[in-house]
Protein backbone atom coordinates (compact mmCIF):
# COMPACT_ATOMS: atom_id res chain seq x y z
CA UNK A 1 0.00 0.00 0.00
CA UNK A 2 1.51 3.48 -0.66
CA UNK A 3 1.86 6.11 1.90
CA UNK A 4 -1.51 7.85 0.44
CA UNK A 5 -3.59 4.98 0.63
CA UNK A 6 -2.61 4.32 4.13
CA UNK A 7 -3.58 7.39 5.22
CA UNK A 8 -6.36 7.55 3.36
CA UNK A 9 -7.32 3.69 4.84
CA UNK A 10 -7.16 5.09 8.12
CA UNK A 11 -9.74 8.04 7.78
CA UNK A 12 -12.24 4.89 6.51
CA UNK A 13 -11.36 2.88 9.47
CA UNK A 14 -11.55 5.81 12.01
CA UNK A 15 -12.79 4.60 15.24
CA UNK A 16 -14.57 7.74 15.94
CA UNK A 17 -15.34 11.50 15.25
CA UNK A 18 -12.21 12.47 17.30
CA UNK A 19 -9.78 9.37 15.34
CA UNK A 20 -11.40 10.72 12.50
CA UNK A 21 -10.08 14.45 12.09
CA UNK A 22 -6.90 12.93 13.73
CA UNK A 23 -6.73 10.65 10.38
CA UNK A 24 -8.09 13.87 8.15
CA UNK A 25 -5.43 16.06 9.37
CA UNK A 26 -2.56 13.60 8.78
CA UNK A 27 -4.13 13.43 5.21
CA UNK A 28 -4.55 16.76 4.65
CA UNK A 29 -0.66 17.83 6.13
CA UNK A 30 0.41 15.19 2.97
CA UNK A 31 0.00 18.21 0.63
CA UNK A 32 -0.77 15.46 -2.34
CA UNK A 33 -2.81 16.61 -4.80
CA UNK A 34 -4.24 12.76 -4.87
CA UNK A 35 -5.87 13.51 -2.14
CA UNK A 36 -7.65 15.78 -3.26
CA UNK A 37 -10.79 14.04 -4.38
CA UNK A 38 -10.76 12.12 -0.52
CA UNK A 39 -10.27 15.71 1.22
CA UNK A 40 -13.31 16.83 -0.73
CA UNK A 41 -15.63 13.50 0.00
CA UNK A 42 -14.68 14.48 3.87
CA UNK A 43 -16.34 18.00 3.47
CA UNK A 44 -19.70 16.11 3.01
CA UNK A 45 -18.99 13.58 6.54
CA UNK A 46 -20.71 15.95 8.68
CA UNK A 47 -18.36 16.50 10.82
CA UNK A 48 -16.90 19.93 11.72
CA UNK A 49 -13.53 19.36 12.84
CA UNK A 50 -12.70 16.74 10.26
CA UNK A 51 -14.32 19.18 7.29
CA UNK A 52 -12.14 22.44 9.20
CA UNK A 53 -9.17 19.96 8.53
CA UNK A 54 -9.88 18.58 4.89
CA UNK A 55 -10.68 22.72 3.50
CA UNK A 56 -7.00 23.49 5.32
CA UNK A 57 -5.93 20.63 3.62
CA UNK A 58 -7.28 21.63 -0.05
CA UNK A 59 -6.61 25.47 1.01
CA UNK A 60 -2.69 24.73 1.12
CA UNK A 61 -2.51 22.65 -2.04
CA UNK A 62 -3.69 25.69 -3.87
CA UNK A 63 -5.26 26.45 -7.31
CA UNK A 64 -4.87 22.70 -8.06
CA UNK A 65 -8.06 21.91 -6.31
CA UNK A 66 -9.70 24.41 -8.23
CA UNK A 67 -11.23 21.81 -10.70
CA UNK A 68 -11.78 19.21 -8.75
CA UNK A 69 -13.90 21.42 -6.13
CA UNK A 70 -15.71 23.22 -8.98
CA UNK A 71 -16.83 19.62 -10.57
CA UNK A 72 -17.75 18.02 -7.01
CA UNK A 73 -20.23 21.18 -5.62
CA UNK A 74 -23.30 18.63 -3.65
CA UNK A 75 -25.97 19.61 -4.83
CA UNK A 76 -27.97 18.00 -2.17
CA UNK A 77 -25.65 18.49 0.65
CA UNK A 78 -25.38 21.94 1.54
CA UNK A 79 -23.11 21.53 4.65
CA UNK A 80 -20.71 20.11 1.88
CA UNK A 81 -21.09 22.88 -0.36
CA UNK A 82 -20.65 25.35 2.27
CA UNK A 83 -17.38 23.74 3.14
CA UNK A 84 -16.24 23.30 -0.32
CA UNK A 85 -17.19 27.30 -1.04
CA UNK A 86 -15.17 28.44 1.88
CA UNK A 87 -12.04 26.43 0.44
CA UNK A 88 -12.68 28.24 -2.85
CA UNK A 89 -12.57 31.39 -1.30
CA UNK A 90 -10.01 30.75 0.62
CA UNK A 91 -7.62 29.45 -2.55
CA UNK A 92 -9.01 33.43 -4.08
CA UNK A 93 -8.67 31.65 -7.66
CA UNK A 94 -11.39 33.38 -9.91
CA UNK A 95 -11.58 30.23 -12.00
CA UNK A 96 -14.10 30.20 -9.44
CA UNK A 97 -15.59 33.41 -9.95
CA UNK A 98 -19.20 32.14 -11.99
CA UNK A 99 -20.07 29.56 -9.25
CA UNK A 100 -19.73 32.59 -5.91
CA UNK A 101 -21.18 34.76 -7.99
CA UNK A 102 -24.11 32.39 -7.79
CA UNK A 103 -23.67 31.08 -5.01
CA UNK A 104 -23.41 34.51 -2.86
CA UNK A 105 -26.84 35.70 -4.36
CA UNK A 106 -28.56 32.93 -4.78
CA UNK A 107 -28.20 29.51 -2.45
CA UNK A 108 -30.90 28.55 -0.32
CA UNK A 109 -28.36 27.77 2.37
CA UNK A 110 -27.19 30.95 4.26
CA UNK A 111 -23.52 29.04 4.99
CA UNK A 112 -23.45 28.80 1.33
CA UNK A 113 -24.71 32.49 0.81
CA UNK A 114 -22.09 33.84 3.63
CA UNK A 115 -18.62 31.73 2.46
CA UNK A 116 -19.02 32.78 -1.36
CA UNK A 117 -20.13 36.80 -0.25
CA UNK A 118 -16.19 37.17 1.64
CA UNK A 119 -14.98 35.12 -1.18
CA UNK A 120 -15.84 37.11 -4.04
CA UNK A 121 -13.97 39.90 -1.95
CA UNK A 122 -10.50 38.06 -2.22
CA UNK A 123 -10.08 36.45 -5.37
CA UNK A 124 -6.63 36.77 -6.95
CA UNK A 125 -7.61 38.67 -9.86
CA UNK A 126 -3.99 38.92 -11.29
CA UNK A 127 -4.65 35.43 -12.47
CA UNK A 128 -7.01 36.84 -15.12
CA UNK A 129 -6.21 38.53 -18.08
CA UNK A 130 -6.12 42.11 -17.79
CA UNK A 131 -9.08 42.55 -19.96
CA UNK A 132 -11.31 40.24 -18.18
CA UNK A 133 -10.28 41.83 -14.80
CA UNK A 134 -12.96 44.76 -14.87
CA UNK A 135 -15.26 42.96 -15.72
CA UNK A 136 -14.97 40.23 -13.35
CA UNK A 137 -14.60 42.83 -10.45
CA UNK A 138 -17.83 45.09 -11.71
CA UNK A 139 -19.74 41.34 -11.49
CA UNK A 140 -18.29 40.81 -8.23
CA UNK A 141 -19.33 44.33 -6.93
CA UNK A 142 -23.13 43.96 -7.98
CA UNK A 143 -23.18 40.39 -6.32
CA UNK A 144 -22.02 41.62 -3.15
CA UNK A 145 -24.54 44.55 -3.42
CA UNK A 146 -27.25 42.21 -3.46
CA UNK A 147 -25.79 40.31 -0.49
CA UNK A 148 -25.26 43.53 1.40
CA UNK A 149 -29.33 43.18 1.33
CA UNK A 150 -29.65 39.44 2.36
CA UNK A 151 -32.22 38.28 4.72
CA UNK A 152 -29.50 36.94 6.71
CA UNK A 153 -27.08 38.91 9.46
CA UNK A 154 -24.59 36.58 8.81
CA UNK A 155 -24.75 36.86 4.58
CA UNK A 156 -24.46 40.72 5.07
CA UNK A 157 -22.12 40.08 7.26
CA UNK A 158 -19.82 38.37 4.82
CA UNK A 159 -20.65 40.74 2.29
CA UNK A 160 -19.05 43.53 3.88
CA UNK A 161 -16.00 41.61 4.44
CA UNK A 162 -15.78 40.83 0.97
CA UNK A 163 -16.54 44.50 -0.70
CA UNK A 164 -14.08 45.63 2.22
CA UNK A 165 -11.55 42.87 0.58
CA UNK A 166 -12.43 43.99 -2.80
CA UNK A 167 -11.69 47.63 -1.72
CA UNK A 168 -8.54 47.06 -0.36
CA UNK A 169 -6.77 44.81 -3.03
CA UNK A 170 -8.15 47.16 -5.87
CA UNK A 171 -8.02 51.06 -5.16
CA UNK A 172 -10.23 51.71 -7.75
CA UNK A 173 -13.57 50.62 -6.19
CA UNK A 174 -12.14 52.24 -2.86
CA UNK A 175 -14.82 55.36 -3.06
CA UNK A 176 -17.66 52.67 -4.99
CA UNK A 177 -17.61 50.38 -1.54
CA UNK A 178 -17.75 53.52 0.87
CA UNK A 179 -20.37 55.12 -0.86
CA UNK A 180 -22.10 51.62 -0.57
CA UNK A 181 -21.66 50.76 3.02
CA UNK A 182 -22.26 54.37 3.79
CA UNK A 183 -26.32 53.87 2.35
CA UNK A 184 -26.46 50.90 4.03
CA UNK A 185 -25.55 52.13 7.73
CA UNK A 186 -29.01 53.64 8.62
CA UNK A 187 -30.91 50.76 7.32
CA UNK A 188 -28.94 47.99 8.97
CA UNK A 189 -31.01 46.43 11.78
CA UNK A 190 -28.41 44.35 13.50
CA UNK A 191 -26.20 45.97 16.20
CA UNK A 192 -23.10 43.50 15.34
CA UNK A 193 -23.49 44.53 11.55
CA UNK A 194 -23.23 48.02 11.85
CA UNK A 195 -20.22 47.53 13.76
CA UNK A 196 -19.40 45.35 10.89
CA UNK A 197 -19.82 48.66 8.66
CA UNK A 198 -18.49 51.12 10.78
CA UNK A 199 -14.97 48.73 10.99
CA UNK A 200 -14.99 48.64 7.19
CA UNK A 201 -15.82 52.56 6.40
CA UNK A 202 -13.03 53.43 9.18
CA UNK A 203 -10.02 51.22 7.43
CA UNK A 204 -11.29 52.58 3.59
CA UNK A 205 -10.96 55.91 4.73
CA UNK A 206 -8.42 58.15 3.66
CA UNK B 1 -42.05 41.54 7.68
CA UNK B 2 -45.94 40.01 7.63
CA UNK B 3 -46.48 38.77 4.09
CA UNK B 4 -44.56 36.11 3.39
CA UNK B 5 -45.36 34.30 -0.09
CA UNK B 6 -48.90 33.59 -0.03
CA UNK B 7 -49.56 33.28 3.78
CA UNK B 8 -50.70 36.47 5.47
CA UNK B 9 -52.16 37.83 8.94
CA UNK B 10 -55.57 37.39 8.43
CA UNK B 11 -54.88 33.78 7.30
CA UNK B 12 -52.57 32.84 10.15
CA UNK B 13 -55.02 34.15 12.20
CA UNK B 14 -57.83 32.32 10.75
CA UNK B 15 -55.84 29.46 10.57
CA UNK B 16 -55.13 29.57 14.90
CA UNK B 17 -58.90 30.14 15.62
CA UNK B 18 -60.32 27.45 13.52
CA UNK B 19 -60.20 23.70 15.22
CA UNK B 20 -60.40 21.17 12.69
CA UNK B 21 -56.87 21.06 11.18
CA UNK B 22 -54.67 21.27 13.62
CA UNK B 23 -51.10 20.86 11.71
CA UNK B 24 -52.97 24.32 10.53
CA UNK B 25 -52.92 25.62 13.75
CA UNK B 26 -49.70 25.03 14.83
CA UNK B 27 -48.11 26.05 12.51
CA UNK B 28 -49.73 29.46 11.82
CA UNK B 29 -48.41 29.65 16.29
CA UNK B 30 -45.32 29.45 14.88
CA UNK B 31 -45.69 31.62 11.91
CA UNK B 32 -46.79 34.79 14.11
CA UNK B 33 -43.94 34.82 16.35
CA UNK B 34 -41.63 34.40 13.16
CA UNK B 35 -42.61 37.49 11.96
CA UNK B 36 -43.12 39.65 15.02
CA UNK B 37 -46.43 40.69 14.29
CA UNK B 38 -47.69 43.66 15.94
CA UNK B 39 -52.09 43.13 15.38
CA UNK B 40 -53.87 42.81 18.58
CA UNK B 41 -55.90 40.27 17.26
CA UNK B 42 -53.09 37.94 16.39
CA UNK B 43 -52.26 37.99 20.08
CA UNK B 44 -55.69 37.17 21.20
CA UNK B 45 -55.46 34.42 19.59
CA UNK B 46 -52.05 33.09 20.64
CA UNK B 47 -53.74 33.99 24.39
CA UNK B 48 -56.38 31.79 23.81
CA UNK B 49 -54.00 29.23 22.41
CA UNK B 50 -52.42 28.46 25.65
CA UNK B 51 -55.45 27.23 27.14
CA UNK B 52 -56.04 25.19 24.09
CA UNK B 53 -57.21 21.86 25.14
CA UNK B 54 -57.68 20.08 21.29
CA UNK B 55 -53.77 19.41 20.47
CA UNK B 56 -52.62 16.88 22.60
CA UNK B 57 -49.75 14.38 21.55
CA UNK B 58 -49.50 10.90 22.88
CA UNK B 59 -47.60 11.66 26.15
CA UNK B 60 -50.15 14.15 27.37
CA UNK B 61 -48.16 17.08 25.96
CA UNK B 62 -50.27 20.21 24.61
CA UNK B 63 -48.13 20.81 21.22
CA UNK B 64 -50.04 24.13 20.62
CA UNK B 65 -49.18 25.37 23.54
CA UNK B 66 -46.04 25.05 23.36
CA UNK B 67 -45.56 26.90 19.95
CA UNK B 68 -48.33 29.86 21.38
CA UNK B 69 -45.58 29.80 24.32
CA UNK B 70 -42.57 30.32 22.26
CA UNK B 71 -44.13 32.25 19.72
CA UNK B 72 -46.10 34.77 22.31
CA UNK B 73 -41.91 35.55 24.19
CA UNK B 74 -40.85 37.33 20.87
CA UNK B 75 -44.44 39.45 20.68
CA UNK B 76 -45.25 42.71 22.95
CA UNK B 77 -48.40 43.09 24.59
CA UNK B 78 -49.11 43.83 28.06
CA UNK B 79 -50.97 40.73 28.73
CA UNK B 80 -48.57 38.36 27.48
CA UNK B 81 -46.23 37.95 30.99
CA UNK B 82 -49.50 37.36 33.23
CA UNK B 83 -49.92 34.62 30.08
CA UNK B 84 -46.83 33.03 30.82
CA UNK B 85 -46.27 33.14 34.55
CA UNK B 86 -49.76 31.01 34.15
CA UNK B 87 -48.26 28.51 31.84
CA UNK B 88 -45.55 28.30 34.39
CA UNK B 89 -48.04 25.91 35.89
CA UNK B 90 -48.81 23.91 33.01
CA UNK B 91 -48.25 20.15 33.46
CA UNK B 92 -46.80 19.89 29.71
CA UNK B 93 -43.05 20.05 30.85
CA UNK B 94 -42.33 21.47 27.44
CA UNK B 95 -44.97 24.28 27.82
CA UNK B 96 -42.74 25.40 30.96
CA UNK B 97 -40.04 25.08 29.46
CA UNK B 98 -41.31 27.56 26.47
CA UNK B 99 -42.67 28.99 28.73
CA UNK B 100 -39.50 29.83 31.21
CA UNK B 101 -37.44 30.96 27.76
CA UNK B 102 -40.22 33.55 26.50
CA UNK B 103 -40.06 34.82 29.91
CA UNK B 104 -36.19 35.77 29.31
CA UNK B 105 -37.10 37.39 25.96
CA UNK B 106 -40.20 39.30 27.48
CA UNK B 107 -37.02 41.00 29.60
CA UNK B 108 -39.56 41.74 32.44
CA UNK B 109 -38.31 41.87 36.14
CA UNK B 110 -41.89 40.79 37.25
CA UNK B 111 -41.50 37.23 36.51
CA UNK B 112 -38.41 36.21 38.95
CA UNK B 113 -40.14 35.57 42.30
CA UNK B 114 -42.35 33.02 39.92
CA UNK B 115 -38.66 32.07 38.62
CA UNK B 116 -37.26 31.85 41.89
CA UNK B 117 -39.62 29.01 43.75
CA UNK B 118 -39.03 26.49 40.97
CA UNK B 119 -35.20 26.76 42.46
CA UNK B 120 -36.96 25.58 46.08
CA UNK B 121 -35.45 22.20 47.05
CA UNK B 122 -31.93 23.12 45.34
CA UNK B 123 -29.76 20.39 43.49
CA UNK B 124 -31.27 17.21 45.36
CA UNK B 125 -35.07 18.20 44.15
CA UNK B 126 -34.04 18.42 40.86
CA UNK B 127 -34.16 15.28 39.74
CA UNK B 128 -35.03 13.36 36.28
CA UNK B 129 -38.38 12.89 35.77
CA UNK B 130 -39.04 8.89 35.62
CA UNK B 131 -39.21 7.30 31.82
CA UNK B 132 -38.71 10.66 30.17
CA UNK B 133 -35.79 12.92 28.54
CA UNK B 134 -35.46 15.43 30.97
CA UNK B 135 -35.82 16.49 34.82
CA UNK B 136 -38.76 17.50 36.73
CA UNK B 137 -38.52 21.15 36.25
CA UNK B 138 -36.82 22.81 33.03
CA UNK B 139 -34.04 23.96 35.25
CA UNK B 140 -31.85 25.34 32.19
CA UNK B 141 -34.52 27.45 31.29
CA UNK B 142 -35.07 28.54 34.42
CA UNK B 143 -31.32 29.20 35.37
CA UNK B 144 -30.98 31.27 31.99
CA UNK B 145 -34.20 33.28 32.32
CA UNK B 146 -33.06 34.44 35.83
CA UNK B 147 -29.72 35.44 34.90
CA UNK B 148 -30.94 37.33 31.84
CA UNK B 149 -33.68 39.09 34.25
CA UNK B 150 -31.04 40.12 36.05
CA UNK B 151 -32.32 38.32 39.22
CA UNK B 152 -29.51 38.96 41.66
CA UNK B 153 -31.56 38.14 44.85
CA UNK B 154 -31.31 34.48 43.10
CA UNK B 155 -27.40 34.04 42.98
CA UNK B 156 -27.62 31.79 46.84
CA UNK B 157 -29.97 29.34 45.12
CA UNK B 158 -28.38 29.76 41.85
CA UNK B 159 -24.96 28.69 42.89
CA UNK B 160 -25.27 25.06 44.03
CA UNK B 161 -26.47 24.31 40.14
CA UNK B 162 -23.11 24.94 39.62
CA UNK B 163 -22.32 21.63 40.89
CA UNK B 164 -25.93 19.71 39.76
CA UNK B 165 -25.04 16.38 37.90
CA UNK B 166 -26.21 17.33 34.14
CA UNK B 167 -23.32 19.34 32.40
CA UNK B 168 -25.98 21.56 30.78
CA UNK B 169 -27.79 22.14 34.30
CA UNK B 170 -23.58 23.47 35.45
CA UNK B 171 -23.62 25.21 32.09
CA UNK B 172 -27.05 27.32 32.66
CA UNK B 173 -26.03 28.62 36.22
CA UNK B 174 -22.44 29.50 35.30
CA UNK B 175 -23.84 31.74 32.47
CA UNK B 176 -26.55 33.02 35.00
CA UNK B 177 -23.55 33.73 37.69
CA UNK B 178 -21.82 35.19 35.10
CA UNK B 179 -24.45 37.66 34.26
CA UNK B 180 -25.21 38.45 37.52
CA UNK B 181 -22.20 38.99 39.06
CA UNK B 182 -19.71 39.47 35.99
CA UNK B 183 -16.86 37.20 37.83
CA UNK B 184 -14.30 36.19 35.29
CA UNK B 185 -14.49 32.31 37.26
CA UNK B 186 -18.11 31.60 35.51
CA UNK B 187 -17.06 32.62 31.94
CA UNK B 188 -14.23 30.70 32.51
CA UNK B 189 -16.21 28.07 33.71
CA UNK B 190 -17.61 28.34 29.99
CA UNK B 191 -14.90 28.86 28.19
CA UNK B 192 -14.18 24.90 30.54
CA UNK B 193 -17.38 23.96 28.64
CA UNK B 194 -15.91 24.76 24.86
CA UNK B 195 -13.28 21.98 25.81
CA UNK B 196 -16.36 19.11 26.69
CA UNK B 197 -15.73 15.87 24.38
CA UNK B 198 -19.35 15.90 23.39
CA UNK B 199 -20.29 18.52 20.51
CA UNK B 200 -23.86 18.69 21.92
CA UNK B 201 -22.43 20.12 25.44
CA UNK B 202 -19.55 22.57 23.42
CA UNK B 203 -22.92 24.10 21.38
CA UNK B 204 -24.29 24.66 24.57
CA UNK B 205 -21.37 26.34 25.91
CA UNK B 206 -21.07 28.29 22.73
CA UNK B 207 -24.76 29.60 23.25
CA UNK B 208 -24.14 30.40 26.88
CA UNK B 209 -21.08 32.55 26.04
CA UNK B 210 -22.98 34.14 23.31
CA UNK B 211 -25.35 35.17 26.36
CA UNK B 212 -22.61 37.08 28.10
CA UNK B 213 -19.86 39.80 27.05
CA UNK B 214 -17.18 38.09 28.28
CA UNK B 215 -14.90 38.75 25.68
CA UNK B 216 -11.67 36.52 26.90
CA UNK B 217 -13.87 33.99 25.53
CA UNK B 218 -13.89 34.93 21.87
CA UNK B 219 -10.55 33.28 20.84
CA UNK B 220 -11.86 30.18 22.57
CA UNK B 221 -15.08 29.99 20.91
CA UNK B 222 -13.67 30.57 17.28
CA UNK B 223 -11.04 27.71 17.85
CA UNK B 224 -13.99 25.37 19.44
CA UNK B 225 -14.41 21.89 16.89
CA UNK B 226 -18.27 22.77 16.12
CA UNK B 227 -20.12 24.18 12.94
CA UNK B 228 -18.92 27.79 12.26
CA UNK B 229 -22.53 28.62 11.86
CA UNK B 230 -22.92 28.63 15.71
CA UNK B 231 -19.44 29.97 16.50
CA UNK B 232 -20.76 32.96 14.53
CA UNK B 233 -23.64 34.00 16.64
CA UNK B 234 -22.08 33.27 19.58
CA UNK B 235 -19.29 35.84 18.58
CA UNK B 236 -22.26 38.18 17.53
CA UNK B 237 -24.01 37.63 20.85
CA UNK B 238 -21.00 38.75 22.66
CA UNK B 239 -19.68 41.89 20.40
CA UNK B 240 -22.99 42.97 20.69
CA UNK B 241 -23.64 42.65 24.51
CA UNK B 242 -20.10 44.34 24.80
CA UNK B 243 -21.52 47.37 22.60
CA UNK B 244 -24.86 47.98 24.00
CA UNK B 245 -22.71 47.78 27.37
CA UNK B 246 -20.82 50.60 26.44
CA UNK B 247 -21.12 54.36 26.36
CA UNK B 248 -23.85 55.58 24.33
CA UNK B 249 -21.46 56.22 21.78
CA UNK B 250 -21.39 52.80 20.23
CA UNK B 251 -19.95 54.34 16.92
CA UNK B 252 -16.48 53.95 18.80
CA UNK B 253 -14.93 50.77 18.21
CA UNK B 254 -12.86 49.24 21.17
CA UNK B 255 -10.07 47.28 20.35
CA UNK B 256 -11.50 44.25 21.63
CA UNK B 257 -14.50 45.02 19.31
CA UNK B 258 -12.42 44.74 16.61
CA UNK B 259 -10.86 41.41 17.88
CA UNK B 260 -14.13 39.93 17.82
CA UNK B 261 -14.22 41.08 14.39
CA UNK B 262 -11.55 39.84 12.67
CA UNK B 263 -12.64 36.45 14.57
CA UNK B 264 -15.98 36.36 12.79
CA UNK B 265 -13.91 37.44 9.52
CA UNK B 266 -12.04 34.19 9.70
CA UNK B 267 -15.03 31.76 10.15
CA UNK B 268 -17.40 33.14 7.21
Amino acid sequence: MTALNSLIAAIDAAPSAVGLITAVRQLAAARDPEAIPKLIEILGYNNPGAAVAAVEGLVALGPVAVPFLLANLDGYDYGARAWANRALAQIGDPRALENLLAAAQGDFALSVRRAAAKGLGFLDWSALPPADQEAGQKQAFGALQVALGDEEWVVRYGAIAGLQGLAQQQPQWRDPVRQLLGDRLPCEPELAIQARLHWAIQSLNP
Amino acid sequence: MVEQGSYTLEQAIANLQQTEHLGDRYYAAWWLGKFRVTDPAAIDALLDALNDDLDRSPDGGYPLRRNAARALGKLEDPRIVPALLHCLHCPDYYVREAAAQSLELQGNPVAIPALLTFLAGGVAAAVPTPDKPHLVQPYEAILEALGTLGATVAIPEIQPFLEHPVAKVQLAAARALYQLTEAPEYGDRLIAGLAAPQLPLRRSALIDLGATHYLPAAAAIAQTPAENSLKLIALKGLLENHLTRQAQDTLHLTEESEQVMALMDSLL
